[in-house]
């Protein structure tokens, strides 16, 4: 019989070297998974993970994805550090796009230099507003944020439903359910010529390096993740969770409304009724993935990104339904997940008793009380 | 790790190889066809029927063509990626098969002038996107006139999903063909706010049974309110494929989509060097709606006036939407004698003169 | 009369796979683990209802079917979580891509048949009643099964000596392991309960409600039933009351379209939700309650070497 033991520190080579044992472990399930469905392992596999890495677009394609699965999860991350839930940034996203979107709207079809550094401040703002609900709600009533937020994603999608069936819809569009195309000042410049890639993921990258300094150096980093890893702890040293909270909230919520901006402006160049496509909940995972770590958050990121567009690609060239994509990635998942454990524990085989220890602090949940 | 590299290795060289090999374009190779599609080719509805469409097409042409199809795409951002890939990829024409693919499709057509799009559904054209539809329409009037004949309460149950013009104009064209036959008939509407939503669509079928109808419609495409109708033991009115699998004895007719035709005629343009860039509105003339086989329930009159019905419409001797015609607010729309225009169906956001209920904004 | 007994009835087949889920989730979470894959355990549990039913004939072996997917997926997920801790919420998340994956995968050799309608409970005399009859006796089991299981639930919470070591594995894990409870093993069995629940929750859809099978036919109830648990406070009795009630506007909205009422449904589909967080706040505004209620330990990783 084996037994964990938990590490001290956690261990380095093991923080390395645990995503590659994930990606083998899946290669091998996923070895037999496509064997009982009766397709070629080697050439699925290949279509999935390196196919995508062999072309100019394809690679162009990579950056489009990650880079709202960036910059959410890189906000994501610093909440969840604090034990602070925001499960919503989908719905975040979604206002965020509404607010930043109303704006190209609302000068269409006038323009200059200063409309999209504008619409970027309300797609923020929009964001920072709809998670300004949960953190009050949580601050003011101590209503548990997960569920408050988690609601508000399902009111957020209803309501871009709401606004791009009415106010919002576009005058010549015959009715449908859609906004104006954007004028061209309401573009986001585009990062590499003949491609989709823009601006967008620049601005994931850098906002990924800014959670890294004021995680490592700011005091307010060092209250959340204090607050995170020993609530009581926190309050006794002074730490206002009211503060932290909102904090929290504000910087996940605007990181979110900005994405679902850059998402509106970016690759989809107006508002649709199904612009929120669930990055807001695959940031959550990628969060954890990159082991709330902003450089982690990063590869994560784009690991996932990697995967929707190899199993398009598995698709395309093998016809391989959709539902095997799924289940292939709920298996990496699972593996990515699981293998964390080795990185906090050893494994030992079982014999002497140990001292009971708690749990790393990466794993844990607060609740709202 | 070493096994992990090998892995690796070996996965990149089999790549490798498979590039090569697709590097080599003969002369005779397959045409290349590809289709996008927004649901999951197990619908039973929208998608459903395109995938049988695409199967014709393999059918027709056996080693000739190659198709290839992507599901489950959503509207947003991830068709243009998608509609690129199959571009890029060798496809020479590419159906994209929901409305919200209009965009996208637009933008890869542009990038791509030596590749044919076929958009299903929109209004933007280039000199290689051409678009299509059908005239759902002609298919709900007729419906309508079985559906009114059929009841005995008076009421047709109406399930709708989007308050979009292709949803309104087939509740109005169900409610004229209904009046025909019934003036008083009364048509209740419930919105479900969804294409795709079988504990739904089933949750408002039962309330509009509750609420006294005893035939029902719908514009959305799963098979559940026509198995709780049979269950229930009232009529129903199939939507975009033949539903009679799930109510035997209760579809009276369905309103199937029937693209393969159109399909396999656009493809063989593509072949002959003939196609071109075109606009397709086709109806039951063009055997782009088809009625399904009435069900035992209809009796030969109903059929016959049904058919008769059909027949006006394919001859060309009734338009459904054809003057007097008022809007529901009672400010004329159609004058004595006057059809209207297409460009007017396209765009219609208002319900006819007697449906009641409001249209959701 | 007629229209309130059959809108009472639609109200009952809206609410009871709700209820099902969510008074699984309930355990769960009362054990201390937080389960965000109801959604993946729901639609497995219907898929394995529908496949075994259409195989064998027979609702009931159906049912199990669907309660033994669910709680296999439940038992995927406390291996990740309690024995390899990984992170709940993640776990959760991931739970859900990969059910939908898997059922839409199983159930491609499924789409385009149909079952016939589930049976339903009928007592002479006592379901021919007027009114009172068919809405109190002429069920199908199911349903009848959710009301026990919350009843048994709510006892077994309350008044059992297992289900104070329960609770005690969700309101402090250390003292729990202090004293000699197993709590991993508590917890094993609390989340293959939850997902047992949310299978019989799926196998409902799957064979009352819809009896036939689609693609993502659960269309987010799972998440509802997440919402219940805490809008019932975690307190059973609660979860059935919420789920009718949740169930009622579903139907209410769509009867109050067909009688004609201008609203938009856009906006009439936010009310659950807004109300849900109404009931939050109105439950969480008092700290004390809120501490009474939550469990302690909720969502927290434990882990003993001894």
């Amino acid at each position: 019989m084996f037994k964990l033991v938990p590490r001290r520190e956690p261990n380095a080579p093991m923080l390395y070297a645990t995503p590659f044992i994930a990606v083998a472990l899946t290669l091998i399930a996923g070895f037999g998974l496509f064997t009982i469905l009766g397709k070629d392992p080697v050439q699925a596999m290949g279509l999935i993970f390196i196919k995508p890495l062999a072309s100019y677009n394809s690679l162009a394609e990579l950056l489009v994805k990650g880079a709202p699965l960036i910059l959410i999860g890189v906000g994501l991350s610093i909440g969840f550090r604090a034990g602070v839930w925001n499960i919503g940034a989908e719905g975040q996203f979604t206002i965020g796009a509404i607010c930043g979107g109303s704006v190209a709207l609302g000068f269409y079809p006038g323009g200059g230099f200063w409309l999209l550094p504008l619409m970027a401040l309300a797609g923020a703002l929009g964001g920072m507003a709809w998670a300004a609900i949960p953190a009050l709600l949580r601050t003011k009533f101590h209503a548990n944020e997960i569920l408050v937020s988690l609601m508000l994603t399902y009111v957020a999608t209803l309501l871009l439903g709401f606004l791009v069936h009415g106010a919002l819809r576009d005058p010549d569009g015959f009715n449908f359910p859609e906004s104006r195309l954007f004028q061209d000042d309401a573009l986001l410049p585009k990062l590499l010529p003949g491609s989709r890639a823009n601006i967008g993921f620049l601005v994931a990258l850098f906002a990924a390096a800014a959670a890294y300094v004021y995680l490592e150096r700011l005091m307010l980093g060092f209250q959340a993740r204090v607050l995170g890893q020993a609530p009581r702890a926190a309050r006794f040293a002074g730490y206002s969770e009211r503060r932290i909270v909102w904090s929290s909230f504000m910087i996940s919520g605007g990181l979110a409304g900005l994405a679902g901006l850059f998402e509106a402006a970016g690759p989809v160049g107006q508002l649709v009724p199904s612009l929120p496509v669930g990055y807001g909940f695959t940031a959550i995972i990628v969060a954890f993935l990159g082991r709330l770590h902003p450089v982690g958050v990063v590869f994560a990121g784009m690991l996932m990104a990697l995967t929707y567009i190899g199993g398009e690609t598995a698709q395309i060239e093998m016809s391989l339904p959709s539902a095997t994509t799924g289940v292939f990635q709920g298996m990496l998942l699972f593996f990515l997940l699981a293998s964390d454990v080795l990185v906090n524990f050893r494994i030992v085989r079982a014999g002497k008793p140990l001292a009971p220890a708690s749990a790393p602090a990466a794993a844990r949940l607060t609740p709202a009380a | 790790m070493n096994r992990v590299s090998r892995l690796f290795a070996g996965l990149g060289a089999a790549l490798a190889l498979g590039l090569a090999a697709s590097g080599a374009v003969r002369a005779d190779d397959p045409l290349k066809v590809a289709f996008v599609y927004t649901g999951p080719v197990g619908d039973h509805g929208w998608s459903y029927q395109h995938n049988v469409g695409r199967q014709a097409v393999e059918k027709a042409f056996g080693d000739k063509v190659k198709t290839t199809y992507v599901e489950n795409v959503s509207d947003g951002p991830d068709a243009e990626r998608v509609i690129e890939q199959l571009a890029a990829g060798g496809a020479k024409l590419i159906f994209t098969t929901s409305f919200g693919f209009m965009n996208p499709t637009l933008k890869v057509a542009k990038r791509h002038p030596e590749v044919k799009f076929e958009h299903a559904t929109g209004f933007k054209r280039a000199d290689n996107l051409a678009t299509y539809n059908a005239r759902f329409y002609e298919g709900r009037y007729v419906a309508g006139v079985v559906a009114a004949k059929m009841s005995k309460s008076g009421t047709i149950g109406y399930i709708a999903s989007f308050p979009i013009p292709e949803v309104v104009m087939g509740v109005n064209a169900a409610y004229l063909g209904a009046k025909t036959v019934n003036p008083n008939i009364k048509i209740k509407i419930i919105w479900v706010s969804s294409w795709f939503d079988p504990g739904k669509e089933a949750d408002a079928a039962k309330a509009l049974i509750n609420q006294g109808a005893d035939v029902l419609m719908q514009h959305t495409d799963s098979p559940a309110a026509m198995k709780l109708a049979e269950e229930r033991g009232v009529y129903a009115i199939g939507q975009s494929s033949d539903m009679a699998d799930f109510g035997p004895r209760a579809q009276l007719t369905s309103v199937e989509d029937h693209w393969d035709e159109y399909y396999i005629a656009r493809v063989k343009a593509v072949m002959d060097g003939t196609w071109t860039s075109t606009d397709t509105w086709g109806g039951l003339k063009d055997g782009m709606v088809v009625l399904a086989p009435y069900g035992k329930a209809v009796p030969e009159d109903v059929a016959r006036l049904a058919d008769e019905t059909k027949q006006a419409i394919v001859d060309g001797r009734l338009k459904p939407f054809t003057g007097p015609l008022n809007k529901q607010d009672g400010s004329v729309w159609l004058k004595q004698g006057e059809s209207a225009p297409d460009k007017d169906l396209l765009s219609m956001n208002f319900y006819v003169e007697g449906v009641e209920g409001g249209l959701p904004k | 009369m007629d229209l309130v007994l059959s809108i009472l009835l639609g109200v009952v087949v809206a609410a009871t796979p709700l209820a099902f889920a969510a008074i699984g989730e309930l355990v769960t979470e009362r054990s201390g683990v937080l389960n965000l894959g109801v959604e993946g355990m729901m639609i497995i549990g219907a898929i394995a209802a529908f496949a075994a039913t259409y195989g064998t004939g027979s609702y009931i072996i159906g049912s199990l079917a669907g309660a033994l997917a669910g709680a296999a997926m439940g038992a995927l997920f406390g291996v990740l979580t309690l024995s390899l801790m990984s992170n709940q919420v993640a776990t959760g998340l991931a739970l859900t891509l990969f059910g939908l994956g898997l059922s839409a995968l199983i159930g491609q050799s499924y789409s385009g048949v149909s079952l016939p309608r589930f049976p339903q409970v009928h007592i002479p005399i006592l379901t021919d009643i007027p009114f009172v009859g068919p809405l109190l006796f002429g069920q199908d089991g199911l349903v009848y099964l959710s009301i026990a299981l919350v009843a048994g639930v709510s006892w077994f919470l309350a008044s059992t000596r297992a289900g104070l070591i329960l609770r005690a594995a969700g309101e402090n894990h250390d003292a729990a392991h202090a004293i000699g409870y197993p709590v991993i093993g508590i917890r094993y069995l609390a989340v293959m309960f939850g997902g047992a629940c949310a299978g019989l929750g799926g196998a409902y859809l799957s064979l009352v409600q819809t009896p036939l099978w689609v693609e993502n036919m659960s269309a987010g109830r799972g998440w509802i039933a997440l919402a219940l648990v805490v809008f019932a406070s975690w307190k059973p009795t609660r979860v059935l009351g919420g789920a009718y009630l949740f169930g009622g506007v579903a139907i209410l909205q769509l009867h109050s379209q067909a009688l004609g009422l201008r609203v938009d449904p856009q906006i009439l589909s936010m009310l659950p939700y807004l109300a849900t967080i109404v009931v939050l706040v109105v439950i969480s505004r008092d700290r004390m309650t809120m501490t009474l209620n939550a469990p302690a330990c909720l969502g927290r990783a434990f882990h003993a070497s001894s």
